[in-house]
Formats: C-alpha cells, structure tokens, sequence
C-alpha cells in the first residue's frame, strides 16, 4: 500500500497524464461525468457519474468501417481508432465490476476486437465508495464498494489518498509513479471500510438479495403473472438500459454522406419496439414481452449462462433514473413474492 | 390529500361509476411511485400513493386505458388535464370512458435537486407543511423547503386550473398563475445566434438518444414514430452526426408546436438534464407574440395556430424583421 497527500494529488494526475490519456469524474452540468483531465479540472466527489463508465470500453456510437465508392470500384477503409494507452482514475466499485460482466460477453469466442482493444489500453484506478447512495444495493452482488477492484484501488482518507496496486498494470501504473508515493499501512483504511460496509447494510437496500431467483425455474419466472402489472406503466424508452453499465446489446448500422457509407455500431434497447428488427422482425410485439426480456436477461439468463453472476451490479442509475419509477430492486422483490401459478 | 382520494375511489368502485382506478403505485421510497391501475378497494389500501413526488403526468395512458372495455377513474393535476383535454381535441381519449376528479397541485418536487444539495445516504423523506425532513444514515437530518426542489414544471407553474373534469376533490377550482416561464426563452433570443448555437449545442451533446422525452410526452401519440420506422429513411438509434443529434429534438420540438401544453414531462425524464421544454416554450412564445394569446388544451375543439389561416396572420418574414427579439 502507498500514500500521497491529496494536496498533491494534481501532481500525480499530471505525472499520469503525461504519458497516457487519463480520465477523470468531473461535477458538469446534469451530473458528474468522466472527462479528459487536465490542469485545473477538479476530481468530483460524487458517489458516482450520471452515466456509467462502460462508454470507455464499449461507447455509444462506434465507426466499424466505412465503404467508399471510386467510379465501380469500391474500396474498405478501416475506421478502427487504436488510440494511446489511457488510465481511468475515480471509478466506482460497482462499475469496475461491469468490465468484467462486459468482459464475458465481449471477449467470449469470438472476440470483439474492437473492445478488446480498448480493454487492453485501459488501466482502472477504482476509487473506494463512502458515501452510498439509498439507491446502491451493491452489496447484493458480493461487490464490495469498500474494497473495490480494479488494476489500482484507492481510497481517500484523512487528507491522504491510498493506492494499492491489484494487477500488473497496476503494479506498473504505481512504480512509474514512485518517487510521488511513500509506504503505508492497510490499516489506515480499515476504519473506513467498516463504515462504508455498515452503511451499505443499513440502508434501505441493504438487505436486498437476488440469490432466491436462482430457486426458481427460468419458464416458472417467464411465466410469472406479475409481469403484466410490473410493465403495464413502462413507456417504453431506453434510459435504464443506457444508463446501465452492463447492458451491453447494440445495433449496427449504416450512415450514408453520399460520397461513403460509414458502417457504425450504435447501443440498442431490448426495450424499444424496433430491437431486433434487422433480422428477421421484432419478435417481442408487447411491451411487457420487452420489458421482461431485459429483467430476465439480467436475473435469470446471464446467471445462467455464466457461472451464477447476475447482469446486474446494483449502482442504482436505473432507481435514479427511470421516468415512471420502475426498477430492478421491484421486479426482483415482486417476482419473489408468493404468486398463483 | 391521499386518504380522501382513496376514500372517493372506493365509493366511485363501490357504486359502479368506475370498475378501475388510475393512479400512483407506492415504490421502495418516498419518491419512487409508478402510475399504476388499481382494481379494488384492496390494491388502494396496499399501494395507492399521492405525495410531493407523485409528478408523473398520467393523461397518456388514458388512450391506451379508454380503448379498454369499462370506465375507469382517473385523478388529474391541473397540468395533467391540461394535457388530457388537448388528446380529446385531438380523438386520442374516449371521454365517456373516463371518470375525471380534478385534484390540486402546489408542486412536486425534484429528487435529483434533493441529490444536488450534496445529501446522501438517504434512510427517510417525511413531508411536513412546506418543507422535507431527509434522514441520513450518518444521522443528519436536512430541513429543506419544499419550493427549492420543486421540478422546473412546478417552480413555472402556468394554471392552478382543472380544464376538464366530473368532479373536483376540493369542490373548487384553482385559475392561471402568472410565472415567468418565458425568461430563459427570453435569454436565449437575447443571445447571438453563435451564442445560442453553442448552447443548444452543448445541451443536446449529453443526449443519449433514450427517447424518455418522446415516449413520456402526451403530445407525442403517434403508433409509430418515424425515428423507429425503418421504412421513413430516418431511423436512428443513435446520432451519426451532431447533426442529427439537434434534429431529432428540433423535428420533435416543430411537431408538437400549437399541441404542446407545456406540462414539462420532457424536462422533468431527461436523464441527461437537457432543458428540452424551452424548445417547446418558444414555440408557444412566438405563437403568442405572432398570433395572440394561446394555450393549448385550454379550450374544446380549438385549432392551433399553426393549423389555422386568418388572413390577417403575421407574414413570415416579421420574424426576422424583429430581429429575434418578441415584437
């Protein structure tokens, strides 16, 4: 474990952003978000930015290639954007856990080269969660805002900021760094670990659990009557699924300027009526049909498909931010209920 | 407010006026509610909810909820009837198939604002007269007065009035209020185009394309949007450009010009915090300023502005002989 005074903590995001691209949450108008750092930019202390920090790896329009036409001649040009190495500085617990949900989707035979890409160029210094949200239920999930993954985490404590290297990258990340850090103890942490922990648990999600999904049957949740009721009020836009650091679907497709054709990828939501569509038709026609795909994709199919994880890591955006007040702590806690088969 | 709703729903059950009941479903915390149905004078007991955070405006779920079988009651904020009134001008609503009470509204308030002032941990939010009382777990209590985190829609508030109903819970109704709802469109125009470019340019930066504004908005009914159409040639998921990106809020903005009630849902789901109802609001201030006074769901069967010819209708081009600036 290292220190380094958070008076000097501009020193240290200047060392970092002088050989790689660094990336911080900044305070911005409609919520904190990650921006390029630079002299002068302020690290914010919110308990975590509006949108989720998936775009890093997977953003919400990416250019695959594009096609351009010369005379009858046509030519494949690749658009593919193989940046310099960058570091993301401030991300919380629960979003550090995405990347390796995106990971198992992603990086899965066959590999998306283009996250991969990305991926691999990125190094995460997560940042320690004290002061939770009501809406976080992380806990939920075994993640552990008070510990958090990572390359490097950190906390900050007592006009200090710790950093513990968790990987090589973060072992490399911290060496280069070296002469800025001094040794220090765990323990200076471990208070505030209790109390991250405690509240976490004494919050009003703090006992939430999704383990008693994988009790039931998937056609038994599938056709559970409760979903009439919990879709009857959805309107059917996309904010929790783009807000949300682990939906990962997307659509691909073609802009066309008259002179090329950029084929691009875009996210898509299971949400909207035309998901789907390219192939072969929608084949969800209802809105409680959609609404149900992405909660049982969530809560029963990825666990399914990947050793018991669930899609979902309790950050608590979509609580936040849906229009009618719908959410996962709900579906969760109605499908759990007793109901008639 | 909420005992003697529930109290008349269940008469209105009880009596066979109405066979459901539109409302607000209780969620996990004070502010969380879902527009919901209700059906018996059990599920009101158990979930039906009305407080200082039950804004959403429920008059579009009434096409779905009219083209059912039965009537249902529906409890509508002035905004709401607003709202509602111009979807009867427009034969979106069944009227007959819906038992309005008119219920007053002093504000909803903004969780978000709520967030802004730096307080987390949030254990409980208790209403008391004019103000919040918001419990930390770090046993903080906050005292913060109701109106500073009213929702923009609320802190602008245009009418107290009910426009359309069967009865009012109150027994009277509430009439316009003067607000300044027009002063930021008013900065706007004040600013040079480049100004005004590079603001509506960082604001629509942020969209994420989710269309929470145009699935919310009761002006938008259409079965099928032409930016989910894949046969209009103008379906996107998401910007190719940022071209794109100002057309799909201007397009929507022009489309419900002189239909747009101004009821602020827009504003109010953005995730993003765009201030999408000034887009609206100048439409309907240059409606005004061009064509006299106008409201829409004012009135019955009123045409719109923009949908009706009078030969003594500003010319165009007085728009730009004015500079921008109103009159």
């Amino acid at each position: 474990m290292k220190r380094i005074a958070l008076t000097s903590l501009d020193a240290l995001l200047a060392r970092i952003a002088e050989t790689q691209a660094l990336y911080v949450p900044v305070d911005a108008k409609g919520g904190a978000r990650f921006e390029q750092w630079e002299a002068g930019k302020v690290l914010s202390d919110a308990t975590n930015t509006a949108r989720s920090a998936k775009d890093f790896f997977f953003p919400q329009t990416e250019s695959l290639y594009d096609v351009k036409m010369t005379g009858k001649k046509l030519e494949i040009v690749d658009t593919r954007e193989d940046g310099e190495d960058f570091v993301i500085f401030g991300a919380r617990a629960c979003d550090v856990r995405s990347f390796s949900i995106l990971d198992s989707v992603f990086l899965a035979d066959p590999v998306d080269t283009y996250y991969k890409s990305r991926r691999d160029r990125a190094t995460v210094v997560s940042l320690a969660c004290t002061k939770p949200e009501e809406t976080c239920f992380c806990q939920a999930f075994g993640i552990d805002a008070a510990a958090p993954e990572g390359d490097v985490a950190a906390w900050k404590e007592e006009g200090y900021l710790y950093l513990k290297a968790q990987s090589e990258k973060g072992e490399r990340l911290l060496e280069a760094l070296s002469d800025l850090l001094e040794d220090a103890d765990e323990k200076a942490v471990e208070t505030q670990q209790m109390r991250t922990r405690w509240f976490l648990s004494a919050l009003p999600l703090g006992k939430v659990s999704f383990e008693g999904m994988k009790q039931t049957d998937l056609m038994d949740h599938f056709k559970n009557e409760k979903w009439k009721s919990l879709s009857e009020a959805c309107i059917g836009c996309g904010t929790c699924t783009f807000v949300c650091p682990t939906c990962q679907c997307y659509d691909v497709r073609e802009f066309d300027d008259g002179k090329k054709v950029r084929k691009f990828r875009c996210w898509d939501s299971c949400m909207y009526s035309d998901f789907t569509l390219m192939a072969h038709g929608n084949s969800r026609n209802s809105q409680l049909e959609r609404f149900r795909q992405r909660f049982m994709h969530k809560l029963v199919y990825h666990p399914n498909n990947h050793d018991g994880e669930f899609g979902c890591v309790g950050c608590g955006r979509c609580l936040q931010k849906c229009p009618i007040g719908m959410n996962i702590v709900k579906v969760e806690k109605a499908l759990e209920a007793p109901h008639e088969e | 407010m909420q005992d003697r709703m529930i109290a008349r729903a269940k008469e209105l059950l009880a009596d066979g006026t109405v066979d459901r009941v539109m409302g607000w479903k209780k969620g996990e915390f004070l502010y969380d509610a879902t527009p919901a149905v209700f059906y018996s004078a059990e599920e009101l007991d158990a979930g039906f909810v009305m407080n200082a955070f039950t804004a959403a405006n429920v008059s579009k779920y009434l096409i779905k909820e009219t083209k059912k079988e039965g009537k249902i009651l529906a409890f509508l904020k002035p905004c709401d009837s607003f709202s509602f009134r111009q979807l009867m001008n427009e034969h979106r609503v069944d009227r007959d198939k819906v038992y309005i009470v008119g219920i007053p509204s002093w504000g909803k308030a903004d969780m978000e604002k709520i967030r802004q002032k730096g307080i987390t941990g949030i254990t409980s939010i208790e209403e008391r007269e004019g103000d919040f009382v918001v419990n930390t777990i770090l046993r903080e209590t906050h005292v913060i007065k109701k109106y500073d985190v009213y929702l923009e829609k609320c802190k602008n508030c245009k009418s107290k009035e009910i426009v359309v109903y069967d009865e009012l819970l109150d027994g009277e109704n509430g009439a316009a209020v003067t607000n300044s709802r027009f002063d930021e469109v008013a900065k706007l125009e004040a600013m040079t185009p480049d100004e005004r470019f590079a603001f509506w340019q960082n604001e629509l930066s942020r969209c994420i394309r989710c269309n929470a504004c145009r699935n919310v908005c009761p002006a938008c009914t259409c079965e099928k949007c032409v930016f989910d159409n894949p046969k209009s040639g103008l379906e996107n998921k998401a910007a190719a450009t940022s071209f794109e990106e100002n057309m799909f809020h201007i397009i929507r903005a022009f489309h419900v010009a002189g239909r747009c009630t101004d009821c602020g849902e827009c504003s109010r789901v953005c995730p993003q915090h765009i201030p999408l109802h000034l887009l609206n609001r100048k439409f309907i201030k240059d409606m005004n300023e061009l064509y006299g006074d106008f409201q829409a769901g004012e009135a019955e069967q009123q045409r719109h502005p923009v949908t009706s010819y009078r030969t003594d209708d500003a010319e165009p081009g007085v728009i730009y002989t004015r500079g921008g600036t109103g009159k």
